[in-house]
């Protein structure tokens, strides 16, 4: 399967949604909402639509978690935009003030290793075709998630793939 | 925030205790499963059965919640099982390979 990554930023124009959020928990189940329905109007449904929302739910989580380490009166800001090539899908950014960390160093656990925790950010590059940390020119983190909509139920999943691990890399 | 808590139903099936939360599992809802199935294993049941037949969602703080229970209940020789797993949340349990370490059953009420 050949790489299903997006044309340059600049080519995307703006963000079709922009928001922010504060690092609360509580506040997941709506943005999982509303993450759904947009993603339902692009094509999604299905499986791929809560991988997407997992994907989603699980930055959101780790930042909340672990770079905000719990402080509720952070913020975290979140662009959507569509995708229309290779097909259907897309791009999701997240940004937050937070230390920045190199992404080498994020942990992926060993799946065999039977233990609560740490499956984040396996889960995040399991369902998504493109799931990269970068740091921001203004201090903090951008997590950019690209995913495309597939044939739902035909198995063609980012998971089981052989693309999977090669779309985990930065495209340019 | 209404919402932030969730439903925890609860019954009794032979020797087993069922808990059977209602809603999404996330980072807000994770404590309080966790608590539920903490003071449940308190009471010494021979099996303790997870009904996920109610959740649609789970991310991983819900998985980790799942598998600090089995550790928990492994250690006092107790039996945690899921059960009527929600298909959506099934692909979780797959990418995560929990269907390889949690004894699954589809009907409750039998075990099976």
């Amino acid at each position: 399967m050949p790489e299903p990554v997006a044309s340059s930023i600049e080519a995307l124009g703006p963000p079709e949604i922009r928001l922010c959020i504060l690092s609360q928990p509580r506040l997941l189940g709506a943005v999982r909402s509303l993450l759904e329905s947009f993603a339902e109007r692009i094509g999604f449904c299905g499986r791929g639509c809560s991988e997407l929302m997992l994907a989603v739910d699980e930055a959101l989580t780790n930042i909340i978690r672990h770079g905000y380490d719990h402080a509720p009166d952070c913020r975290i800001w979140m662009s959507l935009r569509a995708l229309k090539t290779p097909r259907p899908g897309i791009r999701v950014e997240i940004e937050d003030h937070q230390r920045t960390f190199d992404p080498e160093d994020l942990p992926d656990r060993d799946l065999d290793e039977v233990r609560p925790g740490g499956l984040g950010v396996h889960l995040m590059r399991s369902v998504t075709h493109l799931c990269r940390h970068e740091p921001r020119e203004e201090g903090g983190m951008r997590l950019v998630i690209e995913k495309f909509c597939e044939d739902e139920g035909e198995g063609d999943h980012p998971a089981t793939s052989d693309a999977s691990t090669a779309s985990r890399e930065d495209p340019t | 925030m209404p919402g932030d808590r969730m439903t925890i139903d609860e019954r009794t099936v032979g020797e087993s205790i069922v808990v059977a939360p209602v809603g999404d599992v996330d980072l807000s809802r994770s404590p309080q499963l966790q608590a539920k199935l903490a003071e449940v294993l308190a009471r010494r049941p021979a099996r303790i059965v997870v009904d996920l037949s109610k959740v649609p969602y789970m991310d991983s703080s819900g998985v980790a919640t799942l598998v600090q229970g089995l550790q928990h209940c492994q250690k006092a020789g107790c039996e945690l099982v899921i059960g009527a797993l929600h298909p959506k949340v099934r692909s979780i349990f797959e990418i995560a390979k929990l269907t390889e370490i949690f004894r699954i059953v589809d009907d409750i009420e039998s075990g099976d």
